[in-house]
């Protein structure tokens, strides 16, 4: 100490104020950071474009036919809407122990979906036509055996070989680990169907 | 008298000093152009038995440097947005002059990149580049290694083709699978309730700013790290242990010219092959350029068959083979992941596998064979045969990182020389 010019007095520079200051600005510049993050973070959701986009579609349903499904497009994802026979509706029964969420328990559903039809009426079957495993689009396969001899008719997924029955639950064995999902709908009349809102308003 | 500065140049010339010298020792004086080269370049030394393994580093920053050399040409005329990326792509490819040599150089340039990059990764392991002092060079490469990936996928996704989209999809809705957050992370990555204009923009502002910024920054991170600790060899021994009464390393040779000169020769055959492929195969087959990638994209009409490009197909081939979709993420990132810790899972006392024993030697070597085993089951459909292959080899992938601590203390090794082996030629 003696050898410097000028001698810094130990006792006069309080160390612990410093660092009380130098953690204070970091911790102060932390924060303002992480509100500075938010524009920049919130620019990613979708816009007011893309949400006013996103609002529900009519489907006329006196043009389906038995047996046939048809898919408006509702927020960008394809809507299998499938007129159920009653010999397709049969067929969603009876093979409960060979699927992985038989009472779609751990899938997506609103409440009046949670049945084993999932749908508000047997007949319709309303589904988001989109993979659960990484977003493919299944194929319809409805017929019995069509792709083995206990296959009972539903969907089949080209990209990695999902395999989900006529109520879109899916089979096990399949890399999907939930149904098929069941977007939020309602009959404002008794012949046409509204994807993407029901009585507790819009998606 | 004239002084030296720490640049090496005199700081003062006579006054009568031909004009080129003064204005070099004028620059140097105020940039240390001679300072870098004399350290980094001609002083650098490297041990002076490279063999051809040791070309793919410096291939790998001229594909970097291609890659942003025919990126920027292709962005003046690539116009983003789902009505107008994919036109755009087939305007560069008929119209614009010598549109279809850029984007091709630029295709099979990601695919060259990764080529180079995987075999300079099987040349750490081969030699065991990533040891002690090298942990932290090691995991800048892999970082690399990383950012590319994300450059390549998010680069693939601007033609706007069928397999851009649903590629997007899968991959995208792979973040889905983490519990809770999942689904609101998906939608905030898209932009959107599906993949849309707003992920396509995204995408490309990542992809042709953001990453290559990222990139380039790795480069330079991994190339200080690599000077300051020195390069590895093929015998795996420390050249700066053995140094001659200059006080230069007995068994190294300055990098340039000796290394500078010999890397144009491996850059003129890497060429020659790149050549090949952009003239007369650019799609290699369907490899580097995928078919359903020359329809539009289209969300109503999934690919009979999706596969990412080959460079993916490894990791594809493990996410595919778990019949549980958020284990099959975790497995696919816990395959990329891995990598990052070797450093401290190899145990082995020697850095070569000149001078490792059996056990080593047939891990990697099943390793190898198994990453390409997976690489080419990934572009397979995922059924019968193909799948139970793909559990076999994703087993013999992970054994070879998760059992390394292991087999490697347990490996009977042989003495290293004290010296590098070195014929002349």
């Amino acid at each position: 100490m003696a050898d410097h010019a000028v001698v810094v007095d130990d006792e006069a520079v309080d160390l612990s104020r410093r660092r009380f200051l130098t953690r204070a600005t970091i911790a102060t510049g932390a924060v303002g950071a992480a509100f500075a993050a938010v524009p920049f973070i919130e620019s990613w959701q979708p816009s007011e474009r893309a949400r006013a986009q996103g609002e529900p579609v009519q489907v006329d349903l006196t043009k389906v036919e038995p047996g046939q499904m048809v898919t408006p497009v509702w927020r960008k994802q394809p809507i299998y809407v499938v007129r159920r026979t009653p010999d397709m509706v049969a067929r969603i029964a009876g093979h409960d122990a060979d699927l992985k969420d038989p009472q779609s328990k751990d899938s997506t559903q609103p409440p009046y979906a949670l049945n084993p039809q999932r749908s508000r009426t047997p007949e319709f079957l309303v589904l988001v036509g989109i993979c659960t495993h990484l977003g493919c689009l299944p194929k319809q396969r409805f017929s019995a055996a069509e792709l083995y001899p206990s296959w009972p008719g539903g969907f089949f997924c080209p990209c990695h070989g999902s395999r989900f029955d006529l109520a879109g639950r899916v089979f096990d064995g399949s890399p999907a680990s939930i149904n098929l999902r069941v977007p939020p709908y309602s009959y404002p009349k008794p012949t046409t169907l509204l994807v993407g809102a029901d009585e507790k308003g819009s998606a | 008298m004239a002084l030296k500065s720490a640049s090496g140049v005199p700081a003062t010339l006579p006054a009568d000093a031909p004009v080129g010298r003064r204005l070099w020792a004028w620059i140097n004086r105020r940039l240390p152009v001679n300072a870098f080269i004399e350290t980094q370049m001609t002083g650098y030394y490297a041990p002076k038995n490279f063999n051809i393994w040791y070309f793919f580093g410096s291939i790998a920053l001229v594909v970097l440097v291609l890659q942003l050399l025919t990126g920027i040409f292709l962005t003046m005329f690539y116009q983003v947005g789902e009505k107008t990326s994919f036109d755009s792509v087939e305007y560069v490819m008929r119209e614009v002059n010598y549109g279809w040599l850029i984007r091709y150089l630029h295709s099979t340039g990601a695919s060259a990149f990764f080529i180079v990059v995987y075999l300079h990764m099987f040349r750490a392991f081969l030699y065991g580049s990533y040891k002690k002092p090298r942990e932290l060079l090691w995991l800048f490469g892999m970082a690399v290694y990383l950012a590319l990936m994300a450059e390549a996928f998010m680069g693939y996704v601007l033609p706007w083709g069928n397999m851009s989209f649903w590629g997007a999809q899968v991959i995208v809705n792979l973040f889905g699978t983490i519990p809770g957050i999942g689904p609101g992370l998906v939608e905030w990555i898209r932009g959107d309730y599906g993949i849309a204009d707003a992920t396509l923009n995204r995408f490309f502002a990542l992809h042709v700013a953001l990453l290559p910024l990222a990139l380039l920054l790795l480069v330079v991170l991994h190339l200080v790290a690599l000077h300051e600790s020195g390069s590895n060899n093929p015998d795996g021994i420390e050249i700066h242990d053995k140094v001659g009464a200059d006080g230069k390393p007995l068994d190294g040779i300055p990098f340039h010219p000796y290394y500078s000169v010999k890397d144009i020769v491996g850059i003129a055959v890497f060429f020659v092959l790149f050549a090949i492929v952009v003239f007369f195969v650019p799609t290699l087959g369907g490899l580097f350029l995928e078919a359903p990638n020359f329809e539009p994209a289209n969300p109503l009409s999934t690919p009979e068959h999706i596969a990412p490009v080959w460079y993916f197909t490894p990791f594809y081939a493990i996410l595919r083979a778990v019949p549980d979709q958020r284990m099959g993420a975790l497995l696919m990132l816990l395959a990329v992941v891995s990598f990052l810790f070797v450093p401290w899972l190899d145990r082995s006392p020697v850095r070569s596998m000149r001078y490792r024993g059996w056990m080593s030697r047939t891990a990697l070597a099943l390793f190898a064979l198994s990453f390409v085993m997976l690489g080419y089951l990934g572009l397979q459909p995922a059924e019968g045969l193909y799948v139970v292959l793909a559990r076999v080899f994703a087993v013999i992938y992970f054994a070879f990182f998760w059992l390394m601590p292991i087999y490697t203390k347990l490996d009977p090794v042989k003495p290293v020389p004290e010296r590098v082996v070195y014929h002349a030629h």
